[in-house]
């Protein structure tokens, strides 16, 4: 029985998707500057499901500032950051705006805060591809 | 070799037998296990801590599903129960049926996840990768109905996040399919194959009395005759509307043997019944609402609110899941909170399953438990009074420390 199984799995071809190349690249930067050139192709990933949780993206336009995703947030990893904005006319007062900044370094992808937003500001995408040596890094802060 | 030398092994804290924190101290005659003695908590985590003092409740749901990495429906669904239950929040029908679907698609997980581990555990690796590649269905199937492989978060007090659509209820009803075609292969793999037999075969026995005396839960006690779940004693979700029954190894070949491979006949009839389950609450499944309060501003008051406690209990893979919270009005974190695995109840039972046997079997015995440490350590309690010798109290270390001073003095002239 074992051994059926065994000789079947032999012949047929391995499961693996080998992405983003068939063998390793000796140097990353190398093989995307040969993707570039079009001399290599990247094989692509395996596509995520539809309900797929990625990086956040973020409409700075419609956030009203409400503070509601930072509280759910369970990594603490979404700010309140506030802004004063110089008058237009002499002797106004400033005006004060408030708007978020997401560190993706600490987010746990849960969705709690989409789900949240009283005005859908907030929105998963498909990125995933996200990992970096410096979690502060610009393309993991999302303002 | 009966009257020989006694040697002590420790196995652990950090051993590849055993893949998690835990030290086992075994007793040896020879081959023979005479004694043995398990110290836990290695891993704590104050995942507690963090609900009671850092988190309010919607945070803490998340947290919850960080208590293990297999049971990441189980810790949520237990400790949203007893919210539920302390805030006087009902949760919807049709949420109670799609928790029923994801609580059992987890349980074909973990039981499959088991059996691969078992046949890693004696050797059988070819047995591991087949049990594994048939895992791959389910998990993908949950990684279609919640976006993710591992943490489903899916939980949410008053019902569930996301609903399972037409599509989604087909592809499960496929994947069902695909595994109830399959399962004369995993059960001729496991149960007629002469190398499982013979090395899980009355090794490991856990007696009917041992078992209740020592309050073992899940598969370990149901291997051992005793039909306890809390599927079937005390039904929570949709459980009562499907009617389940405990699952004992004599259901299968009418004997009850209490071994490591009675632990492998319930696990894979339980496979069986999960699937069965699942095709019974898809066709039950009421339409209707997946979220008592949508609003989460209004439920996230009502819970500020809430003052009271409550008692989640849940059959997880391993066994029955315990959670206690407590509200207090005014209050947004919990008041209290504990957390009880199955491991715990599970870990006190190696200690006669262990007894008699032999060194190699140590690793088979220690697994036929699914034991899983980091769900398990929570609070440690050091009862001093009770401590043996091998704790040194500081009077002692400090007459040891003198002895050593005289010794080198009285060489030293």
């Amino acid at each position: 029985m074992m051994m059926h199984e065994v000789l079947k799995l032999l012949f047929k071809k391995p499961f693996t998707n080998k992405f983003p190349a068939k063998y390793a690249p000796k140097s990353t930067y190398g093989f995307i500057k040969l993707v570039k050139e079009g001399k290599a192709q990247i094989i692509p990933p395996v596509p995520t499901p539809p309900k797929f949780r990625g990086k956040l993206k973020y409409d700075r336009e419609s956030c009203v500032g409400c503070g509601l995703c930072v509280k759910v947030c369970p990594a603490k990893a979404i700010e309140l950051v506030t802004y004063k904005e110089e008058p237009k006319e002499e002797g106004a007062r400033p005006k004060i705006i408030r708007k978020i900044r997401i560190y993706i370094g600490r987010c746990v992808y849960c969705s709690q805060c989409v789900d949240i937003c009283p005005r859908n500001s907030l929105s998963m995408t498909d990125e995933f591809l996200l990992a970096n040596e410096d979690k502060l890094a610009k393309e993991l802060i999302v303002e | 070799m009966s009257g020989g030398k006694k040697y002590t092994i420790p196995v652990g804290p950090l051993h590849p037998a055993v893949h998690e924190p835990i030290t086992i101290k075994i007793d040896v005659e020879g081959e023979h296990i005479v004694g043995v003695d398990v110290f836990c908590s290695q891993v704590h985590r104050g995942i507690e801590w963090l609900g009671m003092n850092r988190n309010n409740p919607i945070q803490s749901i998340y947290l919850s599903e960080r208590v293990c990495g297999i049971c990441n429906i189980c810790h949520p669904l237990c400790m949203v129960q007893a919210v539920e239950k302390a805030a006087e929040i009902m949760p919807t029908e049709r949420a109670e049926y799609i928790r029923v679907i994801m609580a059992e698609l987890e349980r074909i997980h973990s039981h499959l996840l088991w059996a691969g581990v078992a046949g890693h555990e004696i050797g059988f690796d070819t047995v591991f990768h087949y049990t594994w590649a048939l895992r791959e269905a389910v998990m993908d199937l949950i990684e279609y109905l919640t976006g993710n492989r591992v943490t489903k978060a899916i939980m949410m007090f008053g019902g569930v996040r996301r609903d399972i659509d037409e599509t989604g209820v087909r592809k499960i009803k496929e994947g069902m399919q695909y595994y109830l075609e399959r399962f004369h292969k995993i059960e001729e793999i496991f149960l007629h194959d002469p190398t499982i037999k013979m090395r899980t075969r009355d090794v490991g026995i856990l007696t009917r009395e041992d078992a209740l005396k020592l309050c073992a839960v899940g598969p370990t006690v149901r291997a051992s005759g005793i039909p306890k779940d809390v599927r079937q004693d005390f039904p929570y979700a949709a459980y009562a509307d499907i009617g389940v029954d405990a699952i004992t190894p004599d259901m299968y070949n009418g004997e009850v043997h209490g071994d490591v491979f009675d632990r492998i006949i319930v696990r894979l009839l339980e496979v069986k019944q999960s699937i069965e389950i699942i095709n019974a609450a898809l066709d039950n499944m009421p339409s209707g609402p997946i979220l008592a309060e949508p609003n989460l501003v209004k439920l996230q008051m009502l819970l500020k609110k809430a003052d009271g406690e409550g008692v989640g209990r849940v059959e997880a893979p391993r066994g029955e899941d315990i959670h206690y919270v407590r509200l207090r009005k005014g209050e947004e974190p919990f008041f209290s909170w504990k957390i009880r695995a199955p491991t715990y109840n599970n870990l006190l039972p190696w200690i006669p399953m262990l007894m008699g046997e032999q060194i190699a079997d140590v690793p088979i015995i220690a697994a036929s438990t699914d034991p899983c440490m980091s769900c398990l350590n929570r609070v440690t309690v050091v009862d001093v009074n009770s401590s043996k010798e091998y704790v040194l109290t500081k009077e002692k270390l400090h007459e040891l420390s003198i002895r050593k001073t005289r010794r080198l003095m009285r060489n030293a002239h």
